[in-house]
């Protein structure tokens, strides 16, 4: 079977992982925790296809219906 | 304030030790008597004092302290013989089980058990708990039939309702099992989910039973002096009088069957002690035959501690009552019966500018209106003034009281009707004092409290401290919510006669004498003077109705869109319009159009009152919303506005070409059912012939109700009063007339035309496998000239599945809102415009994604960039 690259698939939004210094950032920014922002499973399929390890910040770009482009951030957990 | 500084780390729950039971009682009790003949509590009784104090006065015998500071404590009964804790029956049994019947460990091999302790130990750990494998030991445990561990041939326990265990033939007496749980090693009680630190699984089967403190169990003195126990008080008592025979036989060495009956009573009544509901146990009763209330019911359900204790209780300073309209109040407003505002009482502090006319308040005292209830002195003595010498009072009052006064003009007040589902549902008014026994609203608040006067009772709440005051004023005003958040467009307008009256004035030719205009004007409560009058005739002066309902839009308003009655023409004439449904509005003057349901109805996709909350502020739209309601009800009454049967009239000639219209349908499905029987239908692209033939005969049913419909609005026109009401968007609908006055059309059941009732056919008038129209419930016949019989019974069939789907949509609607509410309480936007919840986790990153608050916005944007251009360009 094919492997198939959950990346290209048309639900999957835009998933990359954050440098450490933007990372930083972000967290300043919001002023919170790693632990306050939503997280995500190393195991998700697409944080294995970006190869997202435990304790990185992914930013995903997603299209909404209300605002056209909205950014969201997830803390990479262990599972 | 004081703060504590402790933090709740965990809760944990275990059993209590008969050891433990015995150490927290202060006396064993003994007799089943409360109080002897002086009404004297006995020592050593239920009542006994060492258990607390519930009279005021006296003190506690074992702490001392008064009736506030004790809160009693717990004594113990001495079983005789052990009996079972029905709550924990699962848990024994699955003990029971799992454990050899002689040696008392596991039923597995050594290997397996070490292996499942390592697991347990690990999720232990790991803070998580192990049901789910304590289960799988236990089911796996209980099927090996020869003991690992000591070579027992095993036999298998069966579970009897509510509390007996059964090995083989023999029954296991609540000793047996004891015995057997007690045999059990902490080890593997760790393995059956047990946490042997706090929970022996031996203690599941009670020696020593606590008695809760008289606090918990009061007993009420009935006013004849007669005293009445409550309802564990009464349970007790059976239980330490069973309990005493019991002991007594066994001392005296009975026969064993005597007390192998008495044992079993004994487990009866403690069973009945802890829950009155379970399945296989008679209920115990009270003399009078009502169920006794025991310690499980007070817990359990919609009036037990927790759902009506707890999440939801009774509260002080509110009020309710049947409400009733008022169209001449504010939105704003609610009237409140003087004997309300005589009751509910609003704290305030005097100063050196109020003394004088608190003390006016403090004189007239509770019993006339605007008088006060109570004061408070600045130490924090209260004096009730129905009792006090009120001059007396009034003379010592000085800064630095409080004084309670009445409700007055003026206040705010929360007010409510249930459900409260949205925000809407709990508004603030200010009061009106008012004569009567009903709360008064406008009738624009019907909307969001969906409110009618058919005998709905509404809840009255006075915010007390100066704080909540304004917030409720600031937030919580009517005015402040005429904007739903759920759709962006106003939940508070006009509703019926507003509409129906805002169209009989602006519509076109309405023309009104000087006399009829100040009136109109005066009814609508404003003072303005009349404009120069549009038309001179006859040495009269007239003005339209357009340039009345122009009074009272805002100076600089502009707006031009279709209104509700606009037929949609292939090509719009703009202000030419026929009908007059293309409304211009330029710098507040009503220049074209008329004002219908798409001006200001609540609910509705309405312009003008949208566009005056959004340019000119809520105060604005309450004083435009208060004035035209008012207005259109004065014309509505000026001219007249009633609707009845007859309106529903169309002449025979249509009457004629209807039927025929109906005759032709029922043929053309005759013909479809030939075509189908002989085997020419052709099916549709992934339907059966049979769904097919439906379709068609559906379709063509609907157009021929749709036809028939048609003719008899040719004979419905705008001078028709249920037709102005209809297409104003005031109340119903054409449809609803069409059925009134031509053809009801098909009744339908899960959207499929009536087939069910006998076989093949829906009534036995019909010969089985008809799929006439007639046979499968389409009626002709119109609601004026009255359904045949047969057309009467599918049209009750068709309306029961309204009522079904209601009664289903209800339910679970209200589950689900129950579930989003619980889930969603906590959720507040930030100052940084993330959503988060208590914890501080973030749940979204910017409000809604765009932050914007949908009752804020235009259509749903930010910004109106069309609109913003137009006003530039000046198109508008």
């Amino acid at each position: 079977m094919v492997e198939l690259d959950v990346r290209r698939h048309v639900l999957v939004p835009k998933h990359e992982i954050l440098p450490a210094e933007q990372a930083k950032e972000v967290l300043e920014k919001y002023r919170v925790t790693p632990h306050q922002l939503p997280l995500i499973k190393a195991s998700d399929p697409v944080a294995k296809a970006i190869g997202a390890k435990p304790g990185q910040i992914l930013r995903i770009t997603r299209d909404s219906p209300t605002a056209g482009r909205a950014t969201a951030y997830r803390y990479v957990v262990e599972g | 304030m004081t703060y504590i500084n402790k933090l709740v780390d965990r809760v944990e729950f275990g059993l209590l030790s008969p050891d433990d039971v015995r150490k927290i009682s202060v006396t064993r009790i003994v007799t089943a008597d409360t109080y002897d003949e002086d009404g004297y509590p006995i020592e050593r009784g239920l009542m006994d004092p060492r258990l607390g104090i519930v009279d005021p006065g006296l003190r506690c015998r074992t702490c001392g302290a008064r009736t506030r500071g004790c809160s009693g404590h717990f004594g113990h009964v001495e079983l005789a013989r052990p009996v079972i804790h029905v709550g924990y029956v699962d848990v024994i049994y699955d003990c029971l089980r799992a454990t050899c019947r002689k040696c008392g460990r596991i039923c597995l091999s050594e290997q397996k058990l070490e292996g499942y302790c390592k697991q347990v130990s690990e999720m232990a750990a790991a803070g998580r708990g192990w049901w789910a494998l304590a289960d799988e030991i236990v089911k796996s445990a209980a099927t090996v039939e020869k003991c690992p561990s000591c070579g027992e041939k095993q036999q298998k326990i069966k579970f009897e309702k509510p509390t007996t265990f059964v090995e083989g033939k023999n029954r296991l007496t609540p000793s047996d099992v004891r015995e057997r749980l007690e045999r059990i090693t902490n080890e593997d009680a760790q393995l059956l989910g047990i946490n042997p630190k706090i929970a022996r699984p031996e203690w599941m089967v009670l020696t020593a039973l606590p008695v809760p403190p008289v606090t918990v169990r009061p007993s009420i003195t009935l006013e004849s002096g007669v005293r009445s126990e409550d309802d564990l008080t009464h349970k007790l008592v059976d239980i330490i009088r069973i309990n005493q025979r019991l002991a007594e036989n066994i001392e005296a060495g009975a026969p064993h069957l005597i007390i192998e009956d008495l044992w079993e009573l004994l487990q009866y009544h403690v069973i009945t002690y802890f829950t009155n509901e379970v399945s296989g146990v008679p209920p115990a009763r009270h003399r009078s035959g009502r169920v006794l209330r025991t310690l499980a019911q007070r817990l359990k359900g919609k009036e037990g501690r927790f759902r009506g204790n707890l999440s939801g209780k009774r509260v002080d300073f509110s009020a309710r009552t049947v409400i009733s309209p008022d169209p001449c109040i504010s939105i704003n407003e609610v009237g409140v019966p003087e004997y309300v505002a005589r009751t509910l009482t609003v704290p305030v502090r005097a100063t050196s500018h109020n003394v004088e006319e608190l003390r006016d308040f403090v004189r007239r005292g509770p019993d006339v209106h605007p008088g006060a209830n109570c004061i408070i002195s600045s130490e924090g003595k209260r004096f009730d003034l129905r009792y006090a010498d009120r001059e007396e009072l009034a003379k010592v009052l000085e800064p630095g009281f409080t004084v309670e006064r009445h409700l007055m003009d003026d206040d705010i007040v929360l007010f409510n009707r249930q459900p409260s589902l949205h925000r809407m549902s709990i508004m603030a008014h200010e009061v009106r004092v008012m004569p009567g026994r009903t709360f008064r609203l406008n009738l624009c608040v019907c909307p969001p409290y969906n409110a009618d006067f058919d005998g709905d009772e509404m809840n009255l709440h006075v915010p007390q401290s100066e704080e909540a005051q304004v917030e409720a004023r600031i937030l919580m005003k009517v005015q402040e919510q005429i904007l739903s958040p759920r759709f962006g467009g106003p939940i508070i307008g006009g509703i019926q006669e507003h509409i129906t009256g805002a169209f009989l004035l602006t519509r076109k030719g309405a023309l009104f004498t000087r006399e009829q205009a100040q009136q109109l004007i005066a009814a609508a409560g404003s003072v303005k003077s009349l404009p120069k009058p549009a038309v001179r005739e006859a040495g009269e002066e007239y003005w339209t109705g357009k340039q009345i309902f122009s009074m009272f839009l805002p100076e600089g308003l502009n707006l031009t869109y279709k209104a509700k009655i606009c037929e949609n023409c292939a090509r719009c004439k703009g202000e030419e319009c026929d009908i007059d449904a293309y409304v211009v509005i330029r710098d507040g003057q009503l220049l074209h159009g008329v004002i219908d349901a798409r001006a200001y109805k609540a609910l509705d996709w309405c312009e003008v009152l949208d566009r005056i909350v959004k340019d000119y502020g809520t105060d604005a739209a309450r004083e435009f919303l208060d004035r035209v309601t008012r207005l259109s009800i004065a014309v509505a009454t000026m001219f007249g506005f009633t609707t009845s049967i007859d309106d529903e009239d169309i002449p025979d000639e249509a009457k004629e070409r209807i039927a025929e219209v109906l005759d032709g349908a029922s043929d053309e499905v005759k013909k479809l059912i030939d075509v189908y029987n002989r085997g020419e239908l052709e099916p549709l692209p992934g339907r059966s012939l049979r769904e097919t033939l439906e379709m068609r005969i559906m379709e063509v049913l609907a157009e021929s109700r749709d036809r028939a419909g048609e003719i008899a609005e040719k004979y419905l026109g705008l001078d028709n009063n249920a037709v102005i009401m209809a297409r104003t968007g005031a109340r119903g609908s054409m449809l609803n007339l069409t059925q009134m006055a031509a053809c009801v059309g098909q009744q339908s059941v899960r959207g499929e035309r009536l087939s069910r009732g006998y076989k093949g056919r829906t009534l036995p008038h019909f010969e089985s496998g008809d799929l006439g129209a007639e046979a499968r419930g389409f009626v002709h016949s119109s609601y004026k000239r009255g359904l045949k019989p047969l057309e009467f019974f599918f049209h009750a069939m068709g309306g029961r599945e309204g009522l079904v789907d209601t009664a289903v949509r209800t339910a679970q609607s209200g589950y689900m809102q129950r579930r989003l509410i619980n889930a969603l309480q906590d959720l507040r936007v930030g100052y940084d415009g993330t959503v988060r919840d208590d914890r501080g986790m973030i749940i979204q990153f910017v409000y809604g994604e765009d932050q914007v608050d949908p009752a804020r916005s235009d259509n749903g944007k930010a910004v109106n960039v069309e609109k913003i251009i137009k006003r530039v360009v000046g198109a508008e």
